[in-house]
């Protein structure tokens, strides 16, 4: 079953500058061993403008070193102007357009098509019906605990289904951005405050306690969604993508220790260390897998 | 799509609050069963299968409709109660359900063509493509809309869309796109997805720490108050948390939704329909708060611009915002 699992890298969240999003997926095509790269502005559309053409060139390198490139919508597409870039990304795109909003859906009507993990997928009747809609690809919500997952696959007929494994995690999205906001800004006036957090805008608690990430108008996770340790149990339910999200730190070697589970190496101890030596920035934390808060670190 | 008063669609946790609200003046009450398939699934909350029977047949003497909101997300592997709550629904001759999730849509549109579809503001369709690919997969007939659109943009969609739509007109404000928020479940395990609740009471403490009440839900702390500071419930998005070395209401100021002083606007946006929130409230707040807009409704029928209501004394924090129907909000 491992032969036929495969990685993919999300899309980047956060808002770099073009030299850095540039290396970064130079970097990718040259070293990482994933499959699939999803690419595209999810999170605001006042960013896009800046990343296009980088953008653009990124996906012809990664097409040239082998990799299946996805383009992925907007994650919360609320006015006309990004209504109309979505129409534009799914009519320029060649290969699979990841909907990210139920917005991309009707836009995608008769090709084949890509479910984002900002959708909510939570059952057998929503996943049937996206499926016999031509949705071949799914990456389920980060809430969903190990049995709905189960039986999700169970009833996902011939579509692949996928699950983060590795990177912050979605919890949010609102019209308003709490980037500009933390900065005494508003949206429309917001300039581009969140380039100052490549890993998202860290929230403590009054205690000091690191808790969430403010990327723009999304909210992440603090910690780390890490589950190395529960590959088994995904591989033998029958999942068979495995979703690594972006940070700025050396993806490719996540890549790695990913791509040796994926190809039967299971020392787990490792391959936890590796990572948390990686991803030093967050603590891991598998908790929606087992039933509990997100947060939390099952062992 | 415009014409005539706004109908006003008030909330009901109990046949007592169901009472009320009709007596003070709803044209319609939604409400929820008593289980996970409703998103203010609190205990002594929400109505047995006998009570929405009792309550149509109140409602109906009276000429007024009721909504049944099944709108958390159906769980994998165990859809029977939400599909349930469907097929009861109808054949207790519920005027229309309120539906969030495509599968239960779906269900729906399949087994009972008749029934009148809602879709849910937990739907979080906040434009005319995503609002139209609703109306022609399920034959919605009515959206809910999120929290999260001008008034402007309310237009734009009404003049779009063949659809009526029904906006929030006072109460708790979700600031995330509702439907796609995962922080309650983040720091308890329970979401309004899955749980139809949001930063449960179960899960949340109060400490006496340095003179200080600390609010805490899971293990995180939400919130710290001072003494003689009044203490809000530690609704996550609506805590003090510290981001480039300062403490503030990062998501928001706790505040309700009061859009009492721009009827006027919204009945010229098309709307056909106020919501207030509020099934987890009393009866006395339900009468308040209906019998008020009963008179803002009917005087901004009549052409008038609605005085502000004071209904500040019921208000989170004694605040009241129009929250994202005015652009500055974002």
């Amino acid at each position: 079953m491992s032969d036929a699992a495969k990685l993919t890298l999300g899309p980047l969240l956060f808002n770099w500058p073009a030299d850095w999003t540039a290396e970064f997926y130079s970097r990718i095509a040259e070293l990482a061993p994933v499959d699939t790269v999803c690419m595209g502005e999810v999170v605001c559309a006042k960013r896009e403008p800046l990343l296009g053409a980088t953008l653009a060139e990124a996906a012809g390198e990664l097409a040239d070193a082998g990799k299946e490139i996805v383009w992925s919508s907007y994650g919360l597409i609320a006015d006309e102007k990004e209504l109309a870039a979505t129409r534009d990304l799914v009519e320029s795109s060649d290969g699979l357009v990841e909907a990210n909003d139920i917005t991309a859906l009707p836009l995608l009507q008769g090709r084949p098509h890509a479910i984002g993990p900002l959708v909510n997928v939570y059952n057998e009747g929503t996943l049937q019906w996206l499926v016999s809609r031509g949705a071949t690809r799914i990456c389920l919500p980060p809430e969903l605990p190990r049995e709905a997952i189960a039986r999700l696959v169970e009833s996902a007929g011939d579509a692949e289904l996928e699950i983060q494994v590795f990177g912050r995690m979605p919890l949010a999205l609102s019209a308003r951005c709490y980037h500009a906001r933390a900065h005494g800004l508003h949206k429309d006036g917001c300039q581009y405050v969140c380039d100052k957090d490549p890993d998202g805008m860290p929230v403590d608690t009054l205690d000091g306690e690191e808790f969430l990430a403010v990327n723009g108008i999304q909210t992440l996770s603090h910690s780390i969604v890490e589950l190395s340790a529960e590959i088994d149990e995904l591989l033998e339910m029958g999942i068979t993508r495995f979703r690594l999200s972006p940070h700025r730190i050396d993806m490719a070697a996540i890549a790695h220790v990913w791509r040796g589970l994926l190809d039967g190496n299971r020392d787990l101890p490792r391959a936890r260390r590796i990572i948390e030596t990686v991803a030093a920035f967050a603590p891991p934390s598998n908790g929606y897998f087992h039933g509990r808060p997100g947060a939390e670190l099952v062992i | 799509m415009t014409g005539g008063a706004l109908e006003l669609v008030c909330p009901a946790g109990t046949p007592a609050s169901l009472r009320a609200a009709v007596d003070a003046g709803a044209d319609a009450i939604y409400l929820g069963f008593r289980d996970e398939t409703n998103a203010r699934n609190f205990p002594g909350l929400n109505f047995s299968r006998d009570e929405l029977a009792e309550g149509i047949e109140y409602t109906g003497s009276k000429g007024v409709k009721v909504l049944v909101a099944i709108n958390t997300y159906p769980r994998a592997g165990n859809p029977g109660p939400w599909t349930k709550a469907v097929d009861d629904a109808a054949a207790l001759g519920a005027w229309a359900v309120i539906l969030a999730d495509i599968g239960l849509l779906d269900y729906a549109r399949r087994n009972h063509p008749d029934l009148r579809r809602h879709l849910s503001v937990q739907a979080s369709a906040a434009n005319a493509e995503a609002i139209r690919f609703y109306c022609d997969e399920f034959g919605v007939k009515r959206v809910v809309l999120p929290r999260v659109l001008t008034v402007e943009e309310i237009a734009r969609i009404n003049d779009a869309v063949e659809v009526q739509t029904e906006v929030f007109a006072f109460g708790g404000m979700c600031v995330m796109a509702e439907g796609r928020c995962l922080l309650s479940s983040y720091a308890t395990g329970e979401s309004p997805n899955m749980n139809g609740v949001c930063s449960p009471a179960e899960h949340v403490q109060y400490e006496e720490r340095d003179g200080q009440l600390v609010s805490r839900l899971g293990d995180f702390t939400i919130n710290k108050f001072r003494e003689g500071e009044p203490a809000g419930y530690p609704t996550l998005c609506k805590g003090r948390f510290r981001a480039r070395n300062r403490d503030s209401y990062l998501f928001e100021e706790p505040a309700s939704l009061d859009v009492s002083n721009i009827l006027p606007e919204l009945m010229d946006a098309g709307v056909t329909a106020l919501k207030i929130e509020g099934r987890q409230r009393g009866k006395a707040y339900v009468a308040q708060v209906v019998s008020t807009f009963r008179r803002a409704v009917d005087a901004a029928a009549r052409g008038e611009r609605p005085g502000a209501g004071d209904l500040s004394s019921i208000t989170e924090g004694g605040r009241q915002s129009t929250g994202a129907y005015e652009k500055g909000w974002r």
